[in-house]
């Protein structure tokens, strides 16, 4: 346990639940990341900006952190360019699939006390269980 | 304008929370699904701070009609549990654990530069895109049919 870092990760947690709030407070929507950015595949009158400003807001942030904290984006593991492509497609059609990904079901969700919500996240964290035992111990951490 | 400057504000916040909370390190991220290795809870904590947050905020708004600008409150509807749910998660968790992003991590560290988050960031938006391929081509194919139809469309 190195690298336990409690106190960023819950000020990261306050930030991420402070975001999600202003956009349901303020928006009346829900900040989950695949349910945005999978409304702008098909775009539809009047439900396109927010969602495209909300993915601007995302990079730009990104943009604040590679300046002001580059170790943020820090990689620390090695995958080959087909596991990666692979398990991004894996995350991308599986989070809309099940209608949320880790922001919508997992933050979102939970916030409500939805129970498909707890559902989902229970079997992200399983199946990522699963899917770090085969590579980190299966597989050598190489794939 | 107004939402559409929130929104472009809770992205920023969200993606700093993001980096300043380790889930932008697919090692960290992994360190946390590795429960049989040498695990790291930091990540339950992003989850506690986050839901602790919203809960109150949510139980804030439960009682109001419309947003405060008056935007209609677009809640999920959907109450079962179904195969959908759970084989969409399974899928979602196992691309998580073998590469330690998820979607919002990985389109924040983009702006790294870093190759690796493009590949994954790239199969991501194929994997997105591929959900809704019925939709688009059913789509594609009305604009062909309307169109040898002579029907001038104003889409």
């Amino acid at each position: 346990m190195e690298n336990f870092t409690p106190v960023a990760s819950l000020i990261g947690g306050i930030l991420i639940g402070l975001s999600a709030s202003a956009m349901l407070v303020f928006n009346g929507k829900i900040a989950g990341v695949s349910g945005i950015v999978g409304g702008l595949v098909i775009p539809k009158a009047n439900d396109t900006l927010w969602r495209a400003a909300f993915v601007v807001g995302l990079l730009t942030g990104g943009f604040i952190l590679r300046l002001l904290a580059p170790q943020a984006f820090e990689f620390g593991i090695v995958r080959s360019g087909g596991a990666l492509a692979l398990a991004g497609f894996m995350v991308g059609l599986g989070a809309r699939v099940a209608n949320g990904c880790t922001s919508g079901h997992g933050v979102c969700g939970i916030s409500r006390f939805s129970p498909r919500s707890i559902v989902a996240t229970v079997i992200f964290i399983l199946a990522g269980a699963a899917g770090v035992y085969f590579v980190n111990h299966l597989l050598g951490g190489v794939i | 304008m107004k939402s559409t400057l929130i929104a472009f504000i809770s992205g920023v916040v969200f993606a700093l929370g993001l980096g300043i909370g380790g889930m932008t390190q697919p090692a960290k991220v992994i360190g946390f699904l590795d429960f049989t290795g040498n695990w790291d809870p930091s990540l339950a904590f992003v989850m506690l701070g986050a839901i602790g947050v919203h809960s109150l905020f949510y139980r804030m708004l439960r009682n109001r009609s419309s947003s405060r600008f008056s935007l209609a409150i677009s809640l999920p509807t959907r109450k079962k549990i179904d195969f959908r749910l759970i084989g969409g998660s399974s899928l979602f968790g196992l691309g998580w654990g073998i590469a330690g992003f998820c979607p919002g991590p990985a389109l924040t560290s983009l702006a790294s530069g870093n190759f690796p988050v493009v590949i994954f960031s790239a199969g991501m938006i194929a994997g997105i895109v591929a959900f809704d391929l019925k939709e688009i081509l059913s789509l594609r194919r009305k604009r062909a049919e309307d169109f040898s139809r002579g029907i001038t469309q104003d889409m």
